[in-house]
């Protein structure tokens, strides 16, 4: 493997509890990866074992190339923000940037002259003699930041990094990292169980469940070709619609009776033959909602059903459309002035159609994971 | 009307802190002023003998004594609570209140019963004395009671709660995720506790050491019985004038320099507070 960091069969369990349990992963140097999951999935441990606070039961941890799984955290290359900052209270916010240099015994003036420099990368010069309890959530962050970079490390770990934040600082700390990590250019490990913060900030995700990874991919490629319904369901809101294949089209399409449904067309995003279940999901922005019967065409679905739920969002709606048996989710942005028009609302016909490679087949579905939806009570 | 509720609200303390302690102190300043009769009662109007003899050759090595043995005293106590109130902070709840039991239980037998049983363990034919001379850690001569070793070993044993307590008070809101960072940034594991983890609680090692070294530079029964005639404290001489001269002005003025002396650890104290 030629990975930067790389993890290799790795396992760590807490009593009966398997945190981790047999994850390989390859981090690529100078990218931004995230590992996103909930509370609970294991991204954490992982991240705690490449910084050094714990040790895999089983498996290496590799970072170019060197075995580091036991070496303690003073003696790695790699530095971590801690969710909760962990900045220290007794130092000033210049101290505690050249708390790691200090330690590292370097130069009086290299010192000085390299916490400057950090303490203008996060734009806080002006506060560089405050002790941390003086500061805001968002400014002890970016000194947090500059703590761990000034050690120059091969890899930044960040741990929750925004998760104590609100939601504008957090947009707008995101923006921040991304510049920061653009700037210098070195290996960020982000963990978040906020998938709009791993979608926006990272080059690659590892969507982690249960202690293994589920897929590991592009953002788009993560959304837009989920292998399971967890990632589909975690990452983004979908609709589930399970059938099976009744008769091959061609290569490309299947025709697929759905109970309660009827029969649709689908893409085969995976080798399926006449008689095979499958599990199908489709994002709620793929529906699109119109009142009349749309026009047929050979790769789009149609079906009619009546409103039973509208929330607005401003920039979008979500209607939740009875069909048959199933309530479907689609979400219609609104392009034009909405007051001009008159939206479809509760008790409404409407037709939701979807072209057939708008739809994507899943590897692997577990009812569980419909609970991960945002789907409001019947 | 918010003042003067803000008044009634502290009176009751106020009230007690003067009669109990300022009181009894300005009454205490007040007797070193006066003059000694021959039957030991304290005599009308003023005079400067009790203050006078403060200038006694023998005090200064007293006073000297005094503070070193309390100073090292104080330093044993926190030296040790150190890693005992870290290794408790990072206990599990459970077994932190049982710790924390241990920790309290001696109080429940009488202090001087417990001197007792240290002069029985420290004894010249005790069980300890035998075993470390039998073993050729202690001469022929040499006495493990009697001396200021006695006195150190069990004021420290004494005042150890006095240090524990105030420490692991400090160290259970101590964020020991602060080590993770210090270990993080490079820092050995010694480092991490002396650059973080003792700055972190100073707050604690503070009270500590009020609350350890002002009492000891009380300190009486400790030497009393278990010191020998040159580990002899303060409190001694201010007994001794007391019950044995029956010079109560001159008892008087050495509480109040001792008093005084107490006042340096405290201002020491706020200064660190308001820091």
């Amino acid at each position: 493997m030629s990975g930067h960091l790389i993890f290799e069969n790795v396992t760590r369990r807490f009593g009966s509890f398997t945190a981790v349990s047999d994850v390989t992963l390859e981090i690529r140097r100078g990218e931004s990866f995230s590992l996103l999951g909930p509370s609970g999935c294991g991204k954490t441990t992982l991240l705690r074992m490449a910084a050094g606070f714990d040790t895999p039961d089983k498996g290496r941890i590799l970072l170019n190339g060197k075995d580091i799984t036991t070496l303690p955290p003073d003696k790695r290359p790699v530095n971590t923000v801690f969710q909760n900052y962990a900045l220290f209270p007794h130092l000033s916010v210049r101290d505690n940037i050249a708390f790691g240099p200090k330690i590292a015994r370097r130069a009086k003036a290299e010192i000085t002259r390299e916490v400057d420099r950090m303490l203008e990368l996060v734009d806080l010069a002006s506060h560089a003699d405050k002790k941390p309890a003086q500061l805001s959530g968002g400014q002890k962050q970016r000194v947090a930041i500059a703590r761990a970079l000034v050690n120059k490390p091969e890899v930044l770990l960040l741990d929750e990094p925004l998760a104590a934040l609100d939601l504008k600082l957090r947009q707008r700390l995101l923006v921040e990292l991304d510049a920061i990590h653009d700037e210098v250019g070195i290996t960020f490990v982000y963990v978040t169980h906020d998938q709009s913060e791993a979608m926006s900030f990272s080059d690659r995700i590892a969507v982690m469940n249960k202690g293994g990874i589920e897929q590991i991919g592009l953002p788009a490629e993560i959304y837009e070709t989920p292998r399971s319904s967890f990632v589909a369901a975690f990452i983004g809101d979908t609709n589930f619609i399970d059938g099976r294949i009744t008769e091959a089209i061609d290569g490309r399409f299947s025709r697929c009776e759905v109970d309660g449904l009827g029969a649709i067309t689908i893409d085969n995003d995976k080798p399926v033959k006449p008689g095979d279940k499958v599990h199908l999901s489709i994002r709620p922005e793929k529906l699109v909602v119109s009142r009349g019967e749309p026009a047929a065409a050979p790769t789009q679905n149609a079906v009619s059903g009546i409103v039973e739920d509208v929330i607005y969002f401003g920039s979008h709606t979500r209607y939740w459309v009875r069909c048959g048996e199933w309530r479907l989710c689609a979400e219609v942005q609104h392009r034009t002035f909405l007051l001009d028009e008159t939206p479809p609302t509760w008790g409404d016909t409407v037709w939701l159609r979807w072209q057939a490679n708008d739809g994507f087949l899943l590897d692997q579905y577990r009812a569980e994971d419909e609970e991960l939806l945002t789907l409001p009570e019947e | 009307m918010k003042r003067l509720r803000e008044l009634l609200g502290t009176a009751p303390s106020f009230l007690w802190l003067t009669a109990f302690v300022l009181l009894p102190v300005i009454m205490i300043f007040a007797i070193a002023f006066k003059p000694t009769l021959p039957g030991g009662e304290v005599g009308e109007g003023w005079s400067l003998d009790a203050v006078k003899a403060l200038l006694d050759p023998s005090y200064p090595i007293l006073l000297w004594r005094t503070v070193w043995v309390s100073a090292v005293v104080t330093a044993l106590c926190v030296a040790v609570s150190l890693p005992v109130a870290y290794a408790m902070a990072r206990l599990s709840s459970a077994w932190r209140s049982r710790v924390l039991l241990l920790v309290i239980v001696p109080f429940w037998t009488n202090f001087v019963i417990r001197v007792f049983a240290w002069q029985q363990v420290l004894h010249a034919q005790g069980w300890l004395a035998d075993g470390l001379r039998s073993i050729g850690f202690l001469g022929e001569n040499d006495r493990l009671l009697g001396n200021a070793f006695a006195v150190v070993l069990v004021s420290v044993y004494t005042y150890l709660p006095f240090g524990i307590l105030p420490l692991f008070a400090a160290a259970e809101k101590f964020d020991f995720a602060l080590l993770d960072a210090a270990r993080d940034l490079g820092a050995k594991a010694f480092r991490t506790f002396t650059s973080v983890f003792i700055p972190g609680i100073r707050q604690g090692i503070i009270t500590a050491i009020v609350v350890i070294f002002i009492p000891m530079l009380g300190s009486y029964v400790v030497p009393d019985m278990v010191g020998g005639a040159d580990s002899q404290m303060i409190g001694n001489k201010i007994a001794q004038r007391n019950f044995s001269d029956r010079n109560l002005p001159q008892a008087a003025a050495l509480s109040a320099a001792l008093t005084l002396l107490v006042m340096v650890p405290m201002a020491l104290k706020r200064k660190g507070e308001r820091a």
